[in-house]
């Protein structure tokens, strides 16, 4: 029946608000609007599907992630910004449905994880950023247009006797929406589980006067009231948005080769190799010299090099199945820079404190990528602070035990809060959970770690000699790919995650878990599947069996 | 079933069999009237019209003409009778048992196209309310009363069925019903075409004649539904459609003799010259109406059409009469659709093409009223003759809405198009020509001067009968 499933090649994750196809963005003052203007021929895949109804695919959502990184670098003036339409009577239909029946498996789950980010990424914005975000929906926000303005802060929708909110998934695609729509109804907003499910079943979704009722959304207003109505919230959201007076810094495009990063993949073999580079010179001390190296400074260039070179590799090499994590320079210049950046922060400097946010941001794009991590601790790495993270967001961590004890690593202040996992909680206090004092003990400690102690600690997972180090790499490597993919997948997730559990690693976790296994099924995506026949001239049948 | 007049809502249903729904109906007719007199016809609702009111859903029993002020209007429930052991006629549920109640799997698909079809009903009242100033005559001030109170009916007709049917969402649908307004920046009605001015006779005329006309194809379609109600409210419904597509093509047919009529006594040749109507006038109002209508149908290749077929909600015209293959899976439809701004021929699997199908219907029914026209044209000795204009013009829904197109259908640049459009849709100019004509004639028997006298009266009566008492 479906033709050949599709993985969509993407180019680049590298956009410019001069290049954007489907957003436009503009800035009035505090309020930046960003709005939706989808080219329906521009799709990824213009062949295999067009993007109607303002639906999107993954070249949309990279164009919504660049603009809310460039807000926070470069617009340090914006206090509000507001998502918006500029189509006609509709907001956004969400994810677009041919492009998801047409896609592989694997291309759908990478496509659901990124946009999560992007919309927890709108998220941290206003939590730690504190810049609020309006979702406008000057027409029916669907499905995932509704999981968009669910990340803002507050839900405005036109009361026009026509539009409405909904997620329509589960009566009309049984799947289930896949941008966090069903966690943030109960967990973010409170809103009633009994309403939410009535909501979540009702295809043709809640108009107006029901949705501000149960508090789906915030409030309406009637088109001819709609832009003063839009605006006077706007400007009340502005009045509690932090101060970030002073400059920001211009993002420029991530270009390949990267400067400090470095990725060596073998696809036969299935594993690839990024190895990160310490800083060469001696950070900028005060915030003038922050910005005038600007984006090219190793805090920022570094992690968002780590950062393209992950989303190329879950999307361009999915037989990939473990990535090597490692280090290499003066570990000394890692942490001179954690240090530097963090004083300018600690004196209120705005832009130091969103460059730490944007590296807890990268690093939990490591946390929650479907593939084996090892990091691999040799002579010459760094892992030091920020870097030492790493090797606790690895699965397992191997350290060489060298005779003259050169191959350390080193605990900061920065894995005692700056850099929370999607729960929350520290890499330590996960990786501590049932020994909480561990984490206390490695916090203790001052100065390079050489392998014994650091495996006496628990900070590794082994620290073979140098007799048995290739051996012992070698076929830890060999024996990781040749397990089951999806097992591993599952394994890491469940084990990654420790302790008690937030919106965050709900969306993550829970919700892609279950969309991962419906998605797979044939009543979504059999032959006679609901999300394979939508559009198609012939009804789905389900196999009624519960699992 | 004789309809029982003793009740406050005159019914066919056994109403007062059902108080819950009877209590729940009375609650919204007050509602209703309210609306009738805010948003029906301005300034006549004091006086007598010469109406027809059904008494029964017999043959024969349903008109009966009299003397009626508006606001007493029996409007009531009239469904056609049940027919025994009646099994759905098409799509995946073919040969069951028709639904006497909501299937709880299609109540969502169900509500929405009882919804869009009702919010049409109240919507064409709003937007006549005011013709009544500038009627051309007693006869045609009637014709259009007639036609608001039998659209104010069969909103009634469309709400017993989203109060009897669908609980309290129903009955905030009715509600919402006679709060959205036709062209309304707030609480605009559901679909476009219903949102359009009428501020003349013209358009009244046109409006009747293909948007009136896309009615009686979608309440066609309803009429073959599986679920049994809606097939029963939509086939009494039908016979009153009828009237309104008369007034259109007859109202049409009138302005064009008159035209022919004046132009011929013009010593320059222009009716305008003695206050008439060009033929070439009609044909940009009838491009105009024809394509807005055909927008009704929805798109092209739809998958929302897909599923009312397969779910046995919606079927074509003359479903049960006219086709043979009534599960319609495995023909394919030849469409031509636009590709890189091309024209080329698709197959379109028969379901996705369902409102294809229906337009397709429709659009013969335009060319056999355009056939009339044009026969009363050559009748007046007129060498000018009415054409549709292809269905891939001036379209804002549908597969052909992103480009333009010429009056044959070809492709054409945004240029061409904005240069040539006011030679094929009516200029402001025309508009504001036309309007200038409309001045009331309220004296039995005489007619404005743009527009020839009808052949007969109503109901045996003379033209010059006092159809309303002003």
């Amino acid at each position: 029946m479906a033709s050949q499933p599709k993985v969509t090649h993407v180019e680049s994750f590298q956009t410019h608000p001069s290049a954007y196809k489907h957003w436009k963005l503009s800035f009035d003052g505090p309020i930046a609007t960003l709005a939706l203007d989808i080219q329906e021929g521009n799709g990824l895949r213009p062949d295999d599907y067009e993007l109607k109804q303002n639906s999107y695919d993954l070249g949309v959502d990279i164009e919504l992630a660049d603009a809310v990184e460039r807000i926070r670098f470069e617009h340090p003036e914006v206090k509000t910004v507001v998502l918006t339409s500029a189509q006609d009577r509709i907001f956004c239909a969400g994810a677009n449905i041919k492009m998801l029946a047409t896609s592989t498996h694997g291309f759908k789950v990478n496509f659901c994880r990124y946009t999560n980010e992007t919309r927890c990424g709108i998220e941290d914005a206003s939590e730690n950023s504190g810049i609020r975000f309006l979702a406008a929906c000057n027409g029916t926000a669907a499905g995932g247009g509704y999981e968009l303005a669910l990340a803002a802060d507050r839900i405005l929708l036109v009361d026009d006797g026509s539009s409405v909110v909904s997620l329509p998934e589960v009566p009309l695609l049984g799947v289930l929406p896949g941008t966090g729509g069903l966690t943030r109804m109960v967990d973010k907003r409170g809103i009633r589980r009994d309403i939410s499910d009535v909501f979540c079943t009702k295809a043709e979704g809640f108009r107006s006067r029901d949705a501000v009722k149960y508090r789906i959304i915030d409030g309406s207003f009637p088109r001819s009231k709609w832009d003063e109505g839009v605006k006077k919230v706007a400007d009340e959201m502005a009045a509690t948005a932090s101060d970030r007076s002073g400059p920001g810094m211009v993002l420029p495009e991530v270009t390949r080769p990267y400067r400090w990063v470095e990725v060596a993949h073998d696809d036969d073999g299935r594993v690839a190799t990024i190895t990160i580079q310490a800083p060469t010179s001696a950070p900028p001390t005060t915030g003038q010299a922050l910005r005038a190296e600007g984006a090219a400074t190793w805090s920022v260039a570094a992690m968002r090099e780590l950062d393209d070179a992950l989303l190329h590799l879950r999307f361009m090499h999915d037989t990939i199945g473990l990535i090597l994590l490692k280090t290499t320079g003066d570990a000394a210049q890692v942490i001179a820079h954690e240090e530097a950046l963090d004083a300018l922060a600690g004196s209120g400097d705005w832009l130091a404190r969103e460059i730490q946010l944007f590296q807890a941001r990268v690093l939990r794009r490591v946390d929650n990528t479907a593939k084996s991590m090892f990091a691999i601790i040799e002579p010459g790495s760094c892992f030091a602070g920020i870097l030492f993270e790493l090797t606790l967001a690895a699965d397992r961590s191997y350290m060489l035990e060298d005779e003259d004890g050169e191959v350390t690593v080193q605990v900061t202040a920065a894995s005692a809060g700056r850099f929370p996992m999607s729960t929350g909680i520290t890499r330590l206090g996960a990786r501590f959970v049932g020994t909480p004092e561990a984490i206390q003990a490695a916090l203790d400690t001052d100065g390079p770690i050489d392998a014994p102690e650091a495996f006496d600690l628990g900070l590794v997972t082994l620290a073979p000699d140098d007799i048995d180090w290739e051996d012992e790499i070698r076929i830890a490597i060999e024996e990781r790919v040749s397990l089951s993919p999806d097992a591993l997948t599952g394994m890491e997730q469940n084990l990654r995650f420790v302790g008690s559990e937030n919106c965050d690693s709900k969306i993550f976790g829970r919700l892609s878990a279950w969309q991962n296994w419906i998605f797979q099924r044939p009543n979504a995506v059999g032959d006679e599947g609901a999300l394979t026949l939508y559009g198609h001239p012939t009804r789905p049948r389900f196999d009624w069996r519960r699992t | 079933m004789g309809i029982d007049y003793s009740e406050r809502i005159p019914n066919n249903v056994d109403l007062s069999g059902d108080r819950r729904l009877q209590r729940a109906l009375e609650k919204w007719q007050p509602a209703f009237l309210d609306w009738w007199m805010d948003m029906g016809p301005e300034g006549w609702q004091a006086k007598d019209v010469y109406l027809r009111t059904a008494v029964s859903v017999d043959k024969g029993g349903w008109a009966n003409f009299g003397y009626v002020k508006m606001p007493e209007y029996r409007w009531g429930i009239f469904l056609t009778p049940q027919e025994e052991g009646r099994k759905v006629g098409f799509g995946d549920h073919a040969d069951e048992d028709a639904w006497q109640t909501v299937p709880g799997e299609y109540r969502n698909m169900l509500q929405r196209i009882i919804v869009t079809q009702a919010d049409t009903e109240p919507a064409s009242v709003e937007q006549q309310r005011y013709l009544g100033a500038t009627a051309p005559s007693l006869y045609d001030l009637r014709n259009l009363f007639q036609v608001n109170v039998e659209e104010g009916r069969h909103l009634w007709a469309m709400v017993y069925l989203l109060h009897g049917y669908f609980g309290r969402d129903g009955r905030e649908e009715a509600e919402e019903l006679l709060a959205r307004r036709a062209g309304d920046v707030d609480k605009p009605r559901i679909l476009d075409a219903f949102n359009q001015e009428c501020p003349d006779w013209l358009t009244f005329f046109c409006f009747t004649t293909f948007t009136d006309r896309d009615g009686k194809y979608q309440l066609g379609a309803l009429a073959e539904s599986g679920f049994d109600p809606l097939a029963r409210t939509c086939r009494f419904m039908l016979t009153e459609e009828a009237h309104h597509l008369f007034v259109g093509q007859t109202g049409v047919e009138r302005v064009l003799r008159r035209g022919v009529e004046l132009a011929k006594q013009a010593p320059d040749g222009d009716a305008r010259t003695l206050g008439g109507i060009r033929p070439a006038t009609v044909q940009k109002y009838v491009n105009y109406w024809f394509s807005y209508s055909l927008d009704l149908f929805g798109s092209e290749i739809s998958s929302n059409a897909a599923d009312f077929f397969a779910s046995g909600l919606k079927g074509r015209w003359q479903e049960m009469k006219r086709y043979d293959d009534h599960v319609a899976l495995e023909a394919h439809v030849p469409m031509t659709v636009v590709e890189n701004g091309v024209l080329t021929q698709q197959h379109v699997p028969m379901r996705n093409a369902m409102n294809e199908v229906l337009r397709g219907e429709y659009v013969s029914d335009c060319e056999s009223v355009v056939e009339k026209w044009n026969k009363a044209l050559e009748q007046e000795g007129s060498d000018f003759r009415i054409t549709l204009p292809s269905t891939r013009f001036h379209r804002r829904q549908g597969i052909y809405a992103d480009g333009h197109f010429d009056l044959q259908g070809n492709p054409i640049s945004e240029e061409e198009w904005e240069a040539k459009r006011a030679g094929w849709l009516p200029s402001d100019e025309e508009r504001r020509y036309v309007a200038s004509l409309m001045k009331a004639v309220y004296e039995p028997g005489k007619m404005a001067n743009w527009i020839a006298p009808p052949r007969r009266g109503i109901d045996g009566h003379t033209v010059e009968f006092e159809y309303v008492r002003v």
